[in-house]
Formats: structure tokens, C-alpha cells, sequence
């Protein structure tokens, strides 16, 4: 709102503008710029510089000393000295002690239904709140909103119990108990729940700004309500999800608490949950201990090097109002 | 953009009334469907699991015990929670407190990279990326990248800037400040392997915060500064009364972003295995939870309530703040 009287403000005054004013302020501030803005830019990229190093201090011990020896070498010659001998052993215990070939498949198998559920049923939601006016769709929005922004810890118990008493065939399963607690469908179902909120409040801000004529023109050429959906307007929503879908894998993909709550058992565990069990006989092995993190890390960190555009406005376009 | 949106508004209630009864019947069970189906997903488990834990908060429940011995007590969970487990309890508020704090000095940290950015800065992208990828790491493996370099006893490079003897920043949970409290029995104060922690999570929160702003800033209309700047606004007038006032949208997300992240804090301290004087509530609460010997359930529930009212004001400010204006 701010900015349509401000915009207006400066509209009435354009309307005595003196064009060789105009010149002549511009003159002053190149001339400012020229004379009085150098050294402020080189201490600008001094700070920015010395930050950027200060952020990939972390990162890069880790990896640089990932693939030294801790007792023999770090530990004496401390994190920055010329390496003794550069070893993979680090890799390979952490590899073994994490059992990562199994949890990044337990991995696998919960982010990948649970990402194309998500982004399926917000962006059905979405489509229905933003082309069909209806009664209840702005207390849809506002309940999928607000849940999403709920602490995880506060629905965990009576979810727990629910899962206990829900039976679930175990030919279905990977539990055998007969019920859904400790299976990764339970944890796709909380994920799938949890995250709808977020993504269907994205995708509705993104589809109000897609022309309601487009979906009317459809609707007179005689397409239904699915035709609708799946052949105007999820093409056109194709950008957002592409970006909403790179931010919700990380999230997926970082999820520790459902995970290390939901799958006690350890067995089912994906695999940012079961990073805890280097807590135990191996914690005081730092440079093992930077190889597991540097391992877990690998996927969402490629993924962002290579997606890094739709990663950033994934998570600007939950920001903007549309 | 807004000045676009309202007009249509007004006639559409006749287009609106059209196009609902051009709606076929299957057409509209189609649509019931559609919301339906998800809405019932996300009720189902959210919204009724949050009511029902509000509910055990007021029982008393071993939860390894069959349904039926579930017992209402009353606000004696609360009572107990508020007096005998005062310590715990006041303990965790206290180091959620310091998580809004610091995380809210984080944030004004992250707008100022942003703003530094957004000066046509050669090589910005490159500078932007480095900030920015700690995000996309989960809290738990920030957690251990720190363990692994950063927080050591022997080798750990915060021990080379902290002032003092060598500190085992993973465990060592001695108070860095700590001051009496009238009323209440153990001294509050910040331990300082939390202390640890937040400079671990500084690390991923103000890269995060950076993106929204310069999303933000992208979006200032830049005839706006220029007025500023003729009118002989200098730096600092012009973003505070110009540059900042036309940010209010991302301010309120962030905000937002940045309390409830603050308030339902885990992964980290649960990843690094919290030690004493390091609980958050969302520790405390799955901690009660779960427990050894069964957990107890009412208290749990009873902390995740406090948690839960905590966070719910702003939930509710912000979506109210979201869609007071805005027309579906």
C-alpha cells in the first residue's frame, strides 16, 4: 500500500520536470561517485571477502582434514598443517559405521513418494482455492498456513499412539507388526501432511498471478475440472514447482526429527537421522566424524550447486505476495 | 501490482455466481474431492494430534499402558511443571530466549550482507553462494561439521580465539553468564556449549535470512532511492525511511522465519547429543515424551503446550497479517 502513495506522491511532482535539472544532478553524483566512492567500494569487498572466508572455514577444515588420520596426524600436527599421507579410510569407516548404503536407501524410499505427493496434492489444493471461488478456501489456506508453522514436537505423541493402533496389512510393510508405527509409510504420510502447508501456500500465491481468463477460456471450450488442472494450469505452474521442488527435497532430505522419533528402531532409519550414532564409540574420531557430515551433505550440496537458481527462488516465492 | 489486483474484485461476485452454476455436479464432487482429500490429510494429522496433546496435558498417562488409563488431573501437570520442575523448565525458556535473540541479531546481520550485495557488487553471485550454502545442510550435519573442526578440545578452532583455557565446547555445560532469579530455585544462565551451538546455527541462519532480503530489496522500486537521493537523503536516511518501510513484507516472514525457528529449535542439540543446561523446549518436550521407562506423557504434553502457545501468537499474527489484505 506504501508504495502506490508513494509511487503517486512522486508522479504529481514529475509533472514539473525540468529535464536540464535533472542533468545536472545527475552530473554532481557521478562526479561524487568518482572522486569520494573508491575507497568506500575497496573496503566493501575487503569485508565481503573476509567473510566469504570466514564461511568456507568450516566446510573446508572439514573436508580438507576428512581425508587425514585424526590420532596421527590432526591431532599432533593440528587442522591446517601439510598432511602427513591423505587417506579415503575416513570415508570408507564412516561408510561402514553410518550402514549408509542402507539408510541413504531409506532415504530414498521416504523423499521421493513424499515429494511427488506433496507437490501433487498442494498444487490440486492450490488450483481449486485459486480458480474456484467456494466459501471455505481462505480457511483452507489459513489452516494449511498456520500448520505448517507448528512445532513438529507438539503433534508427535498423539501421532505415535495413532500409528500404533492404525493396523496396516504387513505384506505393506517392512515392520511386520502390523500396524504403521516404525514403517517409512508413516513417516511419508507426516511429511506429506506437514509440508501440503507450505507448498499449497506457495502455489496459490504463484497461480493468483496466472490470468483467471486462461482457466474461463478452458472451462467454455469444455474442459472439465481435471482437464483443467492438468492440461492449463499445471503446465503454466511448471517454474514454481520446479523451484518449490528443489527447496521441499532438501527439507525431506534434512529432516531429522520424524525420522529419529517415528523410526526408533534404527533399522528404517533415513539417513540424517542415524547421523546420532556417530555420537557414540566414534565421536572422539573428529576427522571420521567430518567425513560422515561430509557425505550426508554431498547430495543436498549438489543439488544446490547444480539447481541453485530455482533452490534460491523457491524459497522467494513463498516470500513474495504475488 | 496491488492497485491491479483490487478492481477485478468488485464485478467478479457476478462472474463468480456465473461460473458456480455452469459447475456440473460431478464437476463440483470433483472439486469437494480435491480439497477434501488433502485437507483431511493435513487435519487428520496436525491439527487434531496438536488438539489432542493439549488434551493429554491434562492427564496423567504412562504411555506404554492401554488407552483406557488415561486419567483426567486437571492443571496439575502444569502446577508440577511450573514448581518442581521449575529448573527444567525455566532452563529451556531461558536458552529459547537466547535463541531469539541471537538468532533476531543474526537476521539484521543477514540484511545488511543483503544490502552490502545489492550495491552492484562485482562478483556478487559468487559471494551470495558461498553465504548462502550452509542452508541447504541440515541442522544436525551443521551440528557435526562444527564437532568435527570448530568445537574440539584439542584441536578446535573456536579454542583458538575463546578466551581462556581450552574448553570442550561438545560438553562442557558451566555457565558462561548465569544471574538469580527471585522465586526461582536454580540460577539461569548461558552454558557454553549452547553458546557453541549459536555460533554454529549464525552460520545457516543469516545466509538464509540474506536470500529473503535481497529478494526483497530486487524489488524496491529503484526511482524510489533515486528520490532519496536527490531530496539529499544520505545512506542511512534513505534505507531507514525509504528502503526499509517498502521491505514490510519480507520483514514480517522474517520475523516469523526467525522466532518459530527459534522457538522449535531441536536438530542440533539433539543431533550433538545434548548435555545439561543445554535443553530447548523442543528437547524437553520429546525428552518427557519419550523417556526412559515409558515416558510421561502429561508432563510432556504440558511442555510442548507451553511451546506451542509460545509459538501460536505468532502464527496467528503473521497469517492474519498475510491474508487480511490479500483476495483469492
Amino acid at each position: 500500500m506504501s508504495a502506490v502513495t508513494l509511487d503517486g506522491r512522486s508522479g504529481s511532482e514529475s509533472a514539473g520536470f525540468d529535464p536540464e535539472l535533472f542533468d545536472q544532478v545527475r552530473l554532481r553524483r557521478a562526479q561524487r561517485r568518482g572522486s569520494k566512492v573508491k575507497p568506500m567500494r575497496m573496503l566493501l569487498h575487503g569485508f565481503l571477502v573476509v567473510m566469504a572466508i570466514g564461511w568456507l572455514v568450516p566446510i573446508g577444515t572439514a573436508i580438507y582434514n576428512s581425508f587425514r588420520d585424526y590420532a596421527t596426524d590432526t591431532r599432533t600436527n593440528g587442522p591446517f598443517a601439510a598432511p602427513e599421507t591423505l587417506t579415503l579410510d575416513n570415508y570408507r569407516a564412516a561408510w561402514d559405521v553410518g550402514e549408509m548404503s542402507k539408510t541413504f536407501g531409506n532415504t530414498a524410499f521416504i523423499v521421493i513418494p513424499a515429494l511427488f505427493l506433496t507437490l501433487l496434492l498442494a498444487a490440486i489444493v492450490a488450483y481449486v482455492c485459486t480458480r474456484y471461488s467456494w466459501k471455505f478456501n481462505i480457511v483452507f489456506l489459513v489452516l494449511f498456513t498456520a500448520g505448517n508453522l507448528m512445532p513438529q514436537q507438539v503433534l508427535f505423541q498423539p501421532l505415535f499412539q495413532f500409528f500404533k493402533y492404525m493396523p496396516w496389512p504387513d505384506f505393506l510393510s517392512d515392520t511386520d507388526t502390523g500396524n504403521l508405527l516404525g514403517t517409512k509409510i508413516a513417516v511419508i504420510l507426516i511429511h506429506v501432511a506437514f509440508q501440503i502447508g507450505f507448498c499449497t501456500f506457495v502455489l496459490s500465491n504463484f497461480m493468483k498471478t496466472i490470468p483467471k481468463e486462461i482457466s474461463e477460456a478452458a472451462a467454455v471450450d469444455g474442459a472439465g475440472v481435471w482437464r483443467g488442472f492438468f492440461q492449463v494450469i499445471l503446465p503454466l505452474t511448471r517454474p514454481a514447482l520446479a523451484a518449490l521442488g528443489t527447496l521441499e527435497f532438501t527439507w525431506l532430505y534434512n529432516d531429522f526429527f520424524w525420522g529419529s522419533v517415528l523410526l526408533n528402531q534404527g533399522d528404517e532409519r533415513p539417513i540424517t537421522s542415524s547421523i546420532a550414532v556417530l555420537n557414540g564409540q566414534y565421536g572422539s574420531d573428529f576427522n571420521l566424524v567430518a567425513a560422515a557430515s561430509i557425505l550426508i551433505a554431498l547430495p543436498t550440496l549438489l543439488v544446490y550447486l547444480i539447481l541453485q537458481k530455482q533452490f534460491i527462488s523457491g524459497l522467494t516465492l513463498g516470500a513474495s505476495k504475488g | 501490482m496491488e492497485a491491479t489486483a483490487a478492481p477485478p474484485s468488485r464485478p467478479s461476485l457476478k462472474a463468480r455466481r456465473r461460473r458456480s452454476s455452469t459447475l456440473t455436479g460431478r464437476d463440483r464432487m470433483w472439486l469437494w474431492l480435491m480439497v477434501g482429500i488433502p485437507a483431511f490429510l493435513h487435519i487428520a494429522l496436525v491439527w487434531i494430534p496438536a488438539g489432542l496433546t493439549v488434551a493429554l496435558s491434562f492427564s496423567e498417562w504412562d504411555n506404554l499402558a492401554p488407552l483406557s488409563d488415561i486419567s483426567a488431573t486437571g492443571f496439575r501437570n502444569y502446577w508440577i511443571i511450573f514448581t518442581i520442575f521449575e529448573g527444567d523448565l525455566f532452563a529451556a525458556l531461558f536458552n529459547n530466549l537466547m535463541l531469539v535473540v541471537w538468532l533476531t541479531v543474526c537476521s539484521a546481520v543477514g540484511m545488511l550482507f543483503a544490502y552490502l550485495l545489492d550495491k552492484n557488487v562485482r562478483g556478487s553471485a559468487i559471494y551470495q553462494s558461498i553465504y548462502y550454502f550452509p542452508v541447504v545442510l541440515s541442522l544436525a550435519v551443521v551440528g557435526f561439521i562444527w564437532k568435527s573442526t570448530m568445537f574440539s578440545r584439542d584441536r578446535g578452532l573456536l579454542n583458538e580465539i575463546w578466551p581462556g583455557g581450552p574448553v570442550d565446547f561438545v560438553g562442557d555445560g558451566s555457565k558462561l553468564f548465569s544471574f538469580d532469579v527471585p522465586f526461582l530455585d536454580p540460577a539461569l544462565g548461558l552454558s557454553k556449549n549452547f553458546a557453541a551451538l549459536l555460533v554454529a546455527m549464525a552460520w545457516r541462519h543469516i545466509g538464509y535470512i540474506m536470500v529473503m532480503y535481497l529478494a526483497g530489496l530486487k524489488a524496491v522500486d529503484p526511482s524510489l532511492r533515486e528520490a532519496a537521493q536527490i531530496d539529499g537523503c544520505n545512506e542511512w536516511q534513505s534505507f531507514r525511511r525509504v528502503v526499509f518501510p517498502s521491505l514490510r513484507p519480507i520483514n514480517v516472514i522474517v520475523v516469523v522465519i526467525t522466532v518459530i525457528e527459534a522457538l522449535r529449535a531441536y536438530d542440533i542439540i539433539a543431533a550433538l547429543n545434548e548435555p545439561r543446561g543445554t535443553d530447548v523446549m523442543g528437547t524437553l518436550v520429546t525428552k518427557s515424551l519419550l523417556g526412559e521407562g515409558g515416558g510421561r506423557v502429561g508432563f510432556g504434553s504440558a511442555y510442548g503446550v507451553v511451546l506451542l502457545l509460545l509459538c501460536l501468537g505468532f502464527i496467528i499474527w503473521y497469517v492474519t497479517n498475510h491474508y487480511r489484505e490479500s483476495e483469492i
